[in-house]
């Protein structure tokens, strides 16, 4: 039986999850606002304090050189390979990168590698889990694209344990989607996995076989999605407002916010009206309007939709196999809300896709799932077990630039390949190999993984020695190597550069940096929480004082809710946890009687047609654009 | 160098129960035993032979992986998970290798010290390292046919190049695949009667009758030119539909 809390999460793109298993179940756990999707957006609020989710999205508005969103397209990336995010997405790169370091993104003031804003979202979701549980929480699966590259997947890895995460197992999107559907199926089924996400894409076609999840080939894209198909309306809204209004407002992130949030609400509109109204009140209160038929709007996105149509052919081909084999096909992610996707899927596979469960949960529930089994498995994941692909071949750049693939894609991880290396010239002792990933013929146009320099070779006549390496892609699909001279036996030293990505060092220093240690981190806040709970309690006592109920108790009650709420301020300010809460609960119980009479009266007093006092909502600072004229000046 | 006597599961004592054990994994008390370097037939008990269950060998491989998975082994100590990951990625390895049927036979043959002529996979991959052009011999058999094929796929390129159209050079194209299609499944059942032969002489082998060498020498180089044919004709195929397609 599962004796550890391990919780599973689905970092995603525009909404990060957190689901744990409850008898049987996976369970989305909500955040302190009730609502389950933790929207994956972290600000710097005025104080310098980091704010992740919904309460970050305001910041997106109001002072979008302080928030950041989409981070997971940056993940395991270079400089170079961001180009062209760049010109679509408002990131703000540091002007202090050094060649070669990893990318920092500007918040404020401040500078933060993606790792560190991943780990942000990780740590609230955390946090979440832990407000759930009472306890703290040390362990995640955390779920990756299928189509995620080494680095990719390192640097999620990175931010697990940045957050104060032991990532047990990263396991794939579409994957972990298979097992939250194939909880109640023990029998044999082909199913393809159809994944559109916020900003990337995957296809997986699995083989279920008495509680084996095989995955039989994956393919995908990871900069497609949702994203995509705001940036295209998104496009067409400055283009008007530009020609209509003569308004450049591009280079406006307050404005470009306020249209994709715009933009956004027009495209779920259109998953489920024949039209709709594209509706902007920019910042200095000019207004723009545009009219968008279903049928416009599907000519505008059929080329992004489209792009989901190669991976998939290539996955049933891989696999072997026809869209008649195919047994079933599940529609995951948000952007399969999109009606124009689910008749491109329906035609790919030639039947209709499920979409039973909530496209939005079902890579956390899988998530919380796979956590289960790595638990050690309950009743209904007893027989499961996952077995994963590597989306990418793995190869070593030769000497004419060309790429030696040791190990091929679609094949079944963990796995790994031995490869021999010799000498060229007599007495070298270094030999330098570049591994790569991916499918083309030249080293350059795969992604580099890492250069690693094998040393200590000992000096012989060249092509002498034979050096064995080891590669082993771990079941997470990250790659480890290890190196020996065979003629001698001698371990070889290996130094490894990675090509994008923090060192180890780098890594722990972030950990550090982010003070989350976690159990002690987790009293701390557990102490601060009931702190607050108690001063609500004690305001509340203080103005139930006031009220007629409190007349009605008798002296005996009074005195012991005085005695009490006596020994809970005394408690209060110090950072004992137990005391606190026992002073809390020994307060509440004897304020029962008085409750109940305070609701009866304020029952009364809304019968006889008074209107009861109206809480204090808090809305915030009021905002700082008070809504214009909605007229357009010419 | 291996001989042609089956392989036998490594058989000693548990490491944490002390019970006798299969090579995997402890039959007593279930723990994962520390890996051994064993060719693939060994790995999962099999004879050197050729022709295999693959039916049972899926069924070996999903029963093996619930043992030896490192989901399964995710709370045994750090020590354990090495050889959990490990193991399985001998498994996984030799799951893949011998399923299928070309490289079942191509690793037997590797096994066997033969080194895989200039069509073999590594050869094209040796050949790629060191940035040679790798010297293709065209089967006997198909070279008239191959001849006339290279003169037509030239002709389409120049074609394409300029833009022309020529229908029937394309038939003519298509029509020679199939004929190489055809003559590769031809292949597979040549493969089969090779592989009944090695097995044969393994079974031979196996009950204590003396095989000579020579013929499991001739049984082997029919392989190997099987082999050779047929990545032979798979390279003239994909460079075929690299000319139709483009």
């Amino acid at each position: 039986m599962a004796t550890e809390r391990i919780i599973g999460i689905d970092l995603g793109t525009t909404n990060s999850l957190v689901a744990y298993m409850e008898n049987d179940r996976p369970v989305v756990i909500p955040g302190e606002d009730g609502l389950n999707l933790v929207p994956s957006v972290v600000a710097l609020d005025e104080r310098d304090q980091i704010i992740v989710g919904n309460a970050a999205r305001k910041y997106l508005i109001e002072t979008p050189e302080r928030a950041v969103y989409s981070v997971k397209r940056l993940m395991g990336r270079g400089v170079e390979d961001i180009q062209d995010e760049l010109k679509l997405f408002p990131f703000r790169v540091a002007d202090d990168l050094a060649p070669g370091e990893v990318l920092r993104i500007k918040l404020g003031n401040k500078t933060y590698t993606p790792p560190e804003i991943s780990a942000f979202i990780l740590r609230q979701l955390k946090r979440n889990a832990e407000r759930y549980f009472g306890a703290p929480v040390t362990k995640a699966v955390i779920t990756v694209p299928a189509y995620f590259n080494d680095a990719q997947r390192q640097a999620t890895k990175d931010a697990g344990r940045i957050a104060g995460l032991e990532v047990l197992r990263l396991v794939n999107e579409p994957t972990a989607a298979s097992l939250a559907y194939g909880l109640d199926k023990k029998d044999t089924a082909t199913v393809a996995v159809y994944d559109l996400g916020g900003g990337t894409f995957d296809i997986s076609i699995l083989k279920l076989h008495e509680g084996i999840f095989e995955v039989i080939a994956t393919n995908g894209d990871t900069h497609l999605g949702g994203d995509d198909i705001d940036n295209l309306l998104i496009a067409i809204a400055l283009d008007d407002i530009q020609g209509d209004l003569g308004m450049d407002v591009r280079r406006s992130g307050e404005a470009v916010q306020t249209i994709r949030k715009a933009v956004i609400d027009a495209k779920i509109a259109l998953s489920s009206n024949d039209e709709t109204t594209l509706d902007v009140v920019l910042p200095d209160g000019k207004h723009y309007q545009r009219k968008i038929t279903r049928e416009q709007y599907e000519q505008l996105i059929r080329p992004v939709v489209d792009r989901t149509v190669g991976p998939v052919r290539q996955a049933m081909k891989d696999g072997g196999l026809t869209a008649k084999q195919i047994d079933e096909a599940v529609l995951v992610g948000g952007s399969t809300r999109i009606p124009l996707v689910r008749t491109l899927v329906d035609k790919q596979f030639e039947r209709t896709p499920h979409a039973d469960l909530n496209p939005d949960e079902v890579v956390a529930l899988g998530a919380a799932v796979q956590a289960n089994i790595l638990a050690g498995g309950s009743e209904a994941t007893r027989e499961m077990l996952l077995l994963d692909v590597t989306p990418l071949s793995l190869g070593i750049e030769s000497l004419g630039g060309g790429v030696v693939k040791i190990i091929h894609r679609n094949s079944t991880i963990p796995e790994s390949a031995t490869e021999h290396f010799t000498t060229g010239v007599e007495g070298q002792t270094n030999v330098a190999i570049h591994v790569v990933q991916g499918e083309r013929e030249l080293a350059k146009d795969c992604r580099s993984l890492a250069r690693f320099d094998l040393k200590g070779i000992p000096p012989m006549p060249a092509g002498l020695p034979r050096i064995e390496v080891k590669f082993l892609l771990d079941a997470n699909g990250i790659l480890h190597v290890s190196a020996r001279e065979a003629r001698s036996g001698k371990e070889a030293e290996i130094e490894v550069q990675p090509s994008y990505g923090l060192t180890d060092e780098q890594v722990e220093g972030m950990i550090l940096e982010s003070f989350d240690y976690a159990e002690e981190d987790f009293q701390k806040r557990q102490v601060i929480e009931a702190r607050n709970e108690a001063d609500t309690m004690l305001t509340a006592l203080d103005k139930a004082r006031k009220g007629p109920a409190w007349q009605q108790l008798t002296s005996r009650e009074r005195s012991d809710i005085d005695k009490l709420g006596k020994a809970l301020t005394a408690v209060a300010p110090h950072d004992d946890y137990q005391a606190i809460r026992t002073a809390i609960d020994a307060l509440n119980q004897a304020t029962m009687h008085l409750a109940e009479m305070m609701m009866d009266t304020a029952v009364t007093t809304a019968l006889k047609g008074k209107t009861m006092e109206t809480a204090d909502v808090g809305e915030g600072p009021a905002s700082p654009h008070p809504i214009a004229k909605a007229e357009i000046k010419s | 160098m291996l001989v042609s006597t089956p392989s036998k599961p490594i058989t000693t004592e548990c490491w944490s129960c002390g019970a006798m054990r299969a090579a995997h994994y402890c039959q007593e008390c279930g723990k994962v035993q520390p890996p051994a370097p064993v060719d693939y037939f060994s790995f999962f008990g099999l004879p050197y032979k050729l022709n295999l269950d693959t039916a049972q060998l899926e069924r070996d491989f999903y029963a093996l992986s619930r043992k030896l998975h490192p989901d399964i082994n995710a709370r045994a100590d750090g020590r354990e998970q090495d050889w959990s990951l490990e193991k399985t990625s001998q498994l996984n390895d030799a799951y893949r290798t011998l399923k299928d049927p070309i490289s079942r036979t191509e690793y037997l043959l590797r096994l066997q010290g033969v080194q895989l002529e200039e069509q073999s996979k590594a050869a094209t991959e040796e050949a790629r390292k060191t940035g040679a052009v790798k010297k293709q011999v065209v089967p006997p058999d198909l070279l008239e046919e191959v001849f006339e094929l290279n003169m037509q796929l030239e002709e389409l390129r120049m074609n394409k190049k300029m833009d022309e159209d020529d229908p029937s050079l394309a038939q003519d194209i298509r029509k020679a695949k199939d004929n190489l299609i055809a003559k590769q499944s031809e292949m597979l059942s040549e493969l089969q009667s090779a592989w009944n032969e090695w097995d044969a002489l393994t079974e031979r082998g196996a009950a204590g009758e003396t095989v000579v060498e020579n013929d499991r020498a001739a049984a082997r180089d029919k392989m190997v030119g099987i082999l050779n044919r047929r990545s032979y004709l798979r390279n003239l195929l994909r460079e075929i539909d690299e000319v139709l397609e483009s």
